[in-house]
C-alpha cells in the first residue's frame, strides 16, 4: 500500500537503529513520551522498542479518548440510552468501557437499551433521517483529528432542520492536555522525567505544527510531530536524540508529507464554527485540566445532548486495582499494574487502557509482552528447538 | 481512535464526496474539509473524512533523509 509499505522497510529500520545507537551519549537517558495511543500501537506492534538501545526510554502518554474519558461520561450515555430510550449510537471503541456497577455499553444493549455502533458521525446523521420518530445521540469522542467531522455532521443536522439529533460532546484537546502532563506552570513541573514528545501526525494534520510551540518556549522540551509508521517513529527517535544531545528544544516535523505549520485550516474554521472551549473537563489520570475539552456553541443548544437531557455528568473514581491513572500519566507501565493480564485482559477489561487497540494496556498486552515480561529460549549456538 | 489511512481518490462525486480505494476496497468519504482534492491525489482518510492531503514530494525527500541518517557516519552527531 502506498505511503505504508515503503515506511516499514527492515533494512532502513536496522540503518535507522544503529544510527540511533551510535548517536546515544552512553550512560545519559532518553525519556521520550510518545503522547499519541497510534504510535504506542505502533511501537509495540512492530517491537521497535527491541531496536533501541537501552539509553532510550519510551513513555506511553494520554492521547488514546478512549482511555482518557472517566467513568462518568460513559455512565451519562447509558443513563441516555437506558433511562431516556435514546437511539445511541458511537464508535466501536467505546462499547466496552468498563461503567459504573459492572456495566458497559455492550452490557446496556444486552439488556434492551438502542446501542448502535458507527463507522462515521456521518451514519448518525442518517439513523437520525431514518428514525424521526426516535431521539437519536451521537456519543462523540476524541482528538482534533475526529472533531471536525463531528462539527460538519452538526453543521448538517442544523442546516436540515433536524429535531431529533443531538451530540453528547467529548471532544478533547491535544496542547492542553500535554500541558497537563508537563505541570501547571513552568518552573512549578511535575515531569521533570520527561525530556521530550514524539507527537501526533493525524492530529496535527488539523491543528499544524504551531500549537506545540509552548513546550518548546514554556517548558524547553522538544517536539518531533512523527507519522504512524515504524520508520517515521525511529527516525523521530534519533531527531530527538540529536536534539537533546546539543540542548536544543524545537518544534520539529518529521511528517511533512501532511502536516504544514498551519494545519488543516478549513477543518480548524469548522471548530471553531460549531464548538467552543469548556471551562475545565475531567480527564481519566490527569484530572480536571482548564480548557482542555469542546462543548456546543449556544447557537448549537438545541443540538447539545447535555442540555437537552437531563443526565448531568457525574465524577466516579476509577476501580481500585487499577492502574490506569498512573500509566495514562507515564508514572506506571503496563506490566507495573497487578491486575494487568491476570484479572484485567481485552476479553474482560478492568480498565480503559485495556479496550483500546491504542490503549497502552492492550498495546502491550497484545504485542509487548512477549518480548519484555516472557522468559525467553536462550538462543545458543547449536541449541536445537 | 484517531487511526487514520492513506487512500487514493478514484473519482470526485456530486456534494463534496469522492470515491476511494484503499487497496481494493473503495468506499464513499466527505471532501468536505479539504479543498482542490482530484482523482488520484492520496488523502488521510479518518471516520468517513478526507482530514488531510498527502504530498508526494515531502514523501519522497523524508525517505531520502531517512536513507542518509541510516547510512551516517558512526559518530556523526554523537556527543562525547
Amino acid at each position: 500500500m502506498k505511503y505504508v509499505d515503503e515506511f516499514r522497510n527492515a533494512d532502513l529500520a536496522r540503518g535507522l537503529a544503529r544510527a540511533i545507537t551510535q548517536a546515544v551519549a552512553p550512560g545519559h537517558r532518553y525519556n521520550l513520551m510518545e503522547f499519541c495511543g497510534g504510535h504506542t500501537h505502533a511501537i509495540a506492534r512492530h517491537g521497535l522498542r527491541a531496536l533501541l538501545p537501552p539509553e532510550i526510554e519510551l513513555i506511553h502518554g494520554p492521547g488514546c479518548p478512549v482511555c482518557v474519558l472517566p467513568i462518568g461520561r460513559i455512565d451519562q450515555a447509558i443513563a441516555l440510552a437506558r433511562d431516556h430510550g435514546v437511539l445511541l449510537c458511537t464508535y466501536a471503541d467505546l462499547m466496552r468501557v468498563p461503567a459504573s456497577n459492572a456495566s458497559s455499553l455492550m452490557k446496556a444493549r444486552s439488556q434492551g437499551a438502542d446501542v448502535r455502533m458507527v463507522y462515521s458521525a456521518i451514519d448518525a446523521l442518517k439513523l437520525a433521517q431514518q428514525h424521526p420518530d426516535r431521539e437519536v445521540v451521537f456519543l462523540a469522542i476524541g482528538f482534533e483529528t475526529t472533531t471536525p467531522p463531528t462539527a460538519s455532521v452538526l453543521r448538517q443536522a442544523r442546516a436540515l432542520g433536524l429535531r431529533n439529533f443531538s451530540v453528547l460532546c467529548n471532544h478533547v484537546l491535544t496542547p492542553p492536555a500535554m500541558r497537563g502532563i508537563l505541570g501547571p506552570a513552568p518552573g512549578n513541573e511535575t515531569s521533570a522525567h520527561l525530556h521530550g514528545f514524539i507527537g501526533p501526525a493525524h492530529v496535527s494534520t488539523v491543528i499544524g505544527s504551531e500549537p506545540y510551540r509552548f513546550c518548546a518556549d514554556d517548558y524547553h522540551r522538544p517536539v518531533v510531530i512523527t507519522g504512524f509508521e515504524p520508520l517515521d517513529v525511529m527516525q523521530a527517535v534519533l531527531m530527538l536524540v540529536r536534539q537533546l544531545n546539543e540542548g536544543r528544544a524545537e518544534i520539529e516535523n518529521q511528517f511533512t508529507r501532511s502536516v504544514t505549520p498551519l494545519g488543516n485550516q478549513k477543518a480548524q474554521a469548522l471548530m471553531a464554527e460549531v464548538f467552543e472551549l469548556r471551562d475545565s473537563f475531567e480527564w481519566r489520570g490527569l484530572g480536571s485540566l482548564p480548557h482542555s475539552a469542546l462543548k456546543l456553541r449556544p447557537e448549537y443548544a438545541s443540538f447539545d445532548a447535555e442540555q437537552r437531557f437531563a443526565a448531568p455528568y457525574r465524577a466516579v473514581a476509577d476501580a481500585k486495582a487499577c492502574e490506569c491513572g498512573a500509566i495514562l500519566r507515564g508514572e506506571k507501565r503496563p506490566q507495573d499494574c497487578r491486575v494487568f493480564g491476570t484479572v484485567c485482559t481485552p476479553d474482560n477489561p478492568i480498565g480503559s487502557c485495556m479496550v483500546s487497540s491504542e490503549g497502552a494496556c492492550a498495546a502491550h498486552y497484545t504485542y509487548g509482552r512477549f518480548m519484555t515480561d516472557m522468559p525467553t529460549i536462550a538462543e545458543k549456538p547449536g541449541a536445537t528447538a | 481512535m484517531c487511526l487514520a489511512v492513506p487512500a487514493r481518490v478514484v473519482e470526485c462525486l456530486e456534494g463534496v464526496r469522492a470515491l476511494i480505494d484503499l487497496e481494493g476496497v473503495r468506499m464513499e468519504i466527505s471532501l468536505e474539509l479539504l479543498d482542490d482534492v482530484r482523482p488520484g491525489d492520496y488523502v488521510i482518510v479518518h471516520v468517513g473524512y478526507a482530514i488531510g492531503k498527502l504530498d508526494e514530494d515531502e514523501a519522497l525527500a523524508t525517505l531520502q533523509a531517512m536513507a542518509a541518517m541510516a547510512q551516517a557516519d558512526a559518530r556523526e552527531g554523537a556527543q562525547p
